[in-house]
């Protein structure tokens, strides 16, 4: 049997007026990006839901590529028969048919269409009885069914729905504005930005490079996990600095005990001035308290004072277990994990400061030609438009 | 050309061809050189295991590239064997495995593991009951062929795993050649640790396969050396295969959505007009069987005699598997299903692919009942 169309809901149930309508022009998009290449199949945009036209494509094929998209709460397939009443009960009969393992249904009947000649209960107890004398070894529970068949009657047609799939919920990227994400190629910061996606925030990830300290496997890494979370929902631009000369520096005018202090300094401080030209509000880092040197509250501190701009922290208060899970629930572990040096790493001490000060970060950073390190970082920023990238290998696979 | 011995090898696709001949020229440069050009074929080495990983709904570190599926049964059971032989010596599989399996199984009988074959009956299936009275406390490993490649029969993978779910010192390993695109499998909801892949059964190059290794498992390797795949397979990454290979995965992936049915019908009239025919009788089961494959006899011709019949019109199918069937012995599969020795020399195999057509069925029965014709009145001259 194939299904005729796939209804996809959204969660947020507070939407409405305006944000609904520019809620679903979002995950209308979204969807659609993920669904593009699929030609047959129709997207519709409905009051409270979209409805993908199936035109014989299996619905399967449709789920799998937008499971993972933000703002879908729910996905459910369904056939569409004639209201007359034989046609509904024998697509009822067929779509239980269809799914695996019911031995106990129940019928949940409604009607849009309130002319229609019998009342919901009528349906119910119609459709009940013909699938009972028609199939073996299924019974009535109406409290806790297998399957909860959900019939619509509509003006002119009927929608009898499948099992439900549950979406991943949150909002539709693209829907909360704008953040950079500091993408360094550990397993945390592409599930902070997982984190921020969720919540509809559009990412665009900066990522530091220090060749010939860092090679172009770190890079590919990263870019790797951008296009990793690219399934989350909307395309991601990766901003690659050139970070050399910067670490040289701090290396040659900071104390050993602060180079790595004075260095998320100065990365934060780049953040902040390509955020404003690429028009983010806000910053997000994949730290979490305590993990490591650079992420004790002291640090925190020490680091945050260059700048005004919010720094998201969405994984301040889990653990590294929980975030290894995430990383591997979401499909960034395994990239996470390959073995190339990342600038985080070059000219550190083995020991870096946990407690540094504002004070003294400031009287090191005084011998630091701060503006001009930032200009020229800037200068070479590199681009990337991630979905593009990823397209010449793909042609061969 | 009418090519229906596609359970022996398929036909190369040409876009699988194209992106073999592109790798070989553009990523030529080894993955593991530290160079930028290493570097590019390592991201393509990545990508590659990405996309099989998610095509089979496995982690990324559960892909092992190998050669093939002699290579990929091999590993895991010799893998297996010799890797936990501390916790015992004791390996359980059936008669009628591919001889990949069989001979495997039957070195480590000479080194010292003792092996208990599971029977079939007469479809060619095992028995759960069996299997729970020889599985013993030290059983290291359970191997069983998915999808027999002579007759097609189905073995309860998952009822075995089901079995095996609470016996986490007993590991299972599947051969899926044969059922990769045809039969779904879900390797984690079966409770599989190890299943054996092969890329020119599925439309892709010779020379590579893929072994599915869970998480947690780890096998002594078969090949030493450089450390290659995750430290289980050493030797330079066979890039042009692999690609390749992956991206026929994903097309045969993509055509099982509609093609297993489309199989399954074809295969039903093939057995529905041969029915109507004297002298057959079939020992692809009608029930729990691949939708690609029908074996059947033709009382009174020897197999052999047939093969070579059709194919003066173009047309191919087999005897038994390929890979033994050069040799004059007899199936061990359909003798392990009861047929006599004369029977199991009658017996022929059809294996379709996505990309066989209902015509050339159809022309395939014209001459099969030409051919059989001729040969019969030769017979009685």
């Amino acid at each position: 049997m194939k299904y005729d169309t796939l209804i996809l809901r959204y969660g947020e149930i507070s939407l409405k007026g305006k944000n609904r309508k520019s809620f679903y022009d979002t995950l209308y998009d979204r969807v659609r990006e993920q669904v593009l290449d699929i030609k047959d199949i129709q997207l519709k945009k409905r009051f409270d839901h979209i409805e993908v036209v199936l035109n014989d494509v299996d619905y399967r094929r449709i789920t799998d590529r937008i499971r993972h998209v933000f703002g879908i709460q729910s996905m459910r397939a369904a056939i569409i028969v004639d209201n007359e009443l034989e046609a509904i009960q024998s697509g009822a009969w067929r779509v239980i048919k269809e799914e695996d393992n019911i031995t106990t249904f129940k019928i949940s009947a409604r009607r849009k269409n309130k002319d229609y000649a019998m009342t919901s209960k009528d349906l119910n107890y119609a459709v009940g009885s013909f699938i009972l004398k028609n199939m073996e070894n299924v019974t009535v529970d109406v409290h806790q069914p297998d399957m909860n068949v959900q019939i619509e009657v509509m003006e002119s047609s009927t929608r009898i729905y499948g099992k439900v799939i549950k979406g991943v919920g949150g909002l539709p990227v693209g829907s909360a504005g704008k953040v950079m994400l500091m993408l360094s190629g550990g397993i945390d910061s592409p599930v902070a930005g997982y984190m921020m996606m969720r919540r509809g925030a559009t990412i665009e990830a900066i990522h530091f490079h220090s060749p010939p300290y860092t090679n172009d496997r770190a890079k590919q890494k990263v870019l790797d996990l951008a296009a990793t979370l690219q399934k989350f929902g909307g395309s991601l631009k990766l901003h690659v600095i050139p970070f050399t000369n910067a670490q040289v520096a701090i290396r040659d005018y900071a104390p050993e005990g602060y180079r790595m202090t004075i260095m998320r300094r100065m990365m934060l401080r780049i953040a902040e001035r390509l955020a404003i030209k690429r028009e983010a509000l806000g910053i997000a880092t994949g730290e979490s308290l305590g993990q490591v040197a650079s992420q004790t509250l002291e640090s925190m501190n020490t680091i945050n004072e260059v700048t005004n701009h919010p720094v998201f922290r969405p994984l301040v208060s889990t653990d590294k277990v929980e975030i290894i899970e995430m990383a591997k629930n979401i499909g960034t572990y395994d990239i996470s994990i390959r073995p190339y040096e990342d600038c985080c790493t070059i000219f550190l001490p083995k020991a870096p400061k946990t407690k540094p000060k504002r004070e003294q970060a400031i009287r090191f950073e005084e011998n630091l030609p701060v503006e001009e390190l930032m200009k020229e970082a800037l200068a070479g920023v590199e681009t990337i438009d991630v979905s593009k990238q990823t397209e010449a290998l793909e042609d061969l696979l | 050309m009418i090519y229906l011995d596609n359970s022996a090898t398929t036909l190369i696709y040409p876009e699988v061809l194209d992106t073999y001949r592109v790798v070989s020229e553009q990523f030529f440069a080894n993955p593991s050189s530290i160079h930028k050009l290493g570097g590019r074929s390592e991201d393509l080495l990545h990508k590659s295991r990405q996309q099989a990983a998610g095509l089979l709904g496995v982690k990324e570190t559960e892909v092992i590239f190998t050669s093939g599926g002699t290579e990929g049964n091999n590993f895991a059971i010799k893998g297996v064997a010799l890797g936990y032989q501390q916790r015992g010596k004791h390996l359980i599989t059936s008669t009628i495995e591919h001889a990949a399996s069989l001979s495997a199984f039957a070195q480590l009988e000479d080194l010292g593991f003792e092996v208990s074959y599971l029977g079939v009956d007469e479809e060619g299936r095992i028995s759960l009951d069996e299997l729970r009275d020889v599985w013993r406390p030290d059983t290291l490993l359970v191997s069983l062929i998915h999808v027999n490649n002579e007759i097609g029969t189905i073995q309860p993978i998952e009822e075995v795993g089901r079995f095996l779910k609470d016996k986490p010192k007993t590991l299972f390993h599947v051969d899926h050649v044969q059922g990769l695109s045809k039969v779904p499998l879900n390797f984690k909801d079966s409770g599989i640790d190890l299943a054996t892949m092969s890329g020119h059964k599925i439309h892709g190059p010779r020379g590579i396969g893929i072994l599915y290794m869970r998480e947690g498992v780890t096998l002594s390797p078969l090949l030493a050396g450089g450390g290659q795949e995750f430290g289980q397979r050493s030797g330079t990454e066979n890039l042009p295969a692999i690609v390749g290979m992956v991206r026929a995965l994903r097309l045969v992936m993509e055509k099982s959505h509609e093609g297993i049915a489309y199989l399954q019908t074809m295969v039903n009239g093939l057995r529905q007009q041969l029915a109507e025919r004297s002298l057959i009788t079939f020992h692809t089961p009608e029930r729990g069987a691949a939708p690609h494959i029908l074996n059947f006899s033709v009382e009174g011709f020897r197999a052999e005699v047939l093969i070579h019949a059709l194919e003066e019109e173009d047309i191919y199918v087999s005897t038994k598997s390929a890979c033994a069937s050069k040799t004059s012995e007899v199936s061990h599969v359909l003798l392990a299903c009861g047929l006599s020795d004369k029977e199991a020399r009658q017996a022929i195999r059809v294996s379709l692919s996505f990309e066989n057509t209902q015509k050339e069925l159809n022309t395939f029965i014209d001459s099969f009942d030409k051919k059989t014709q001729e040969l019969m009145k030769a017979m009685e001259v």
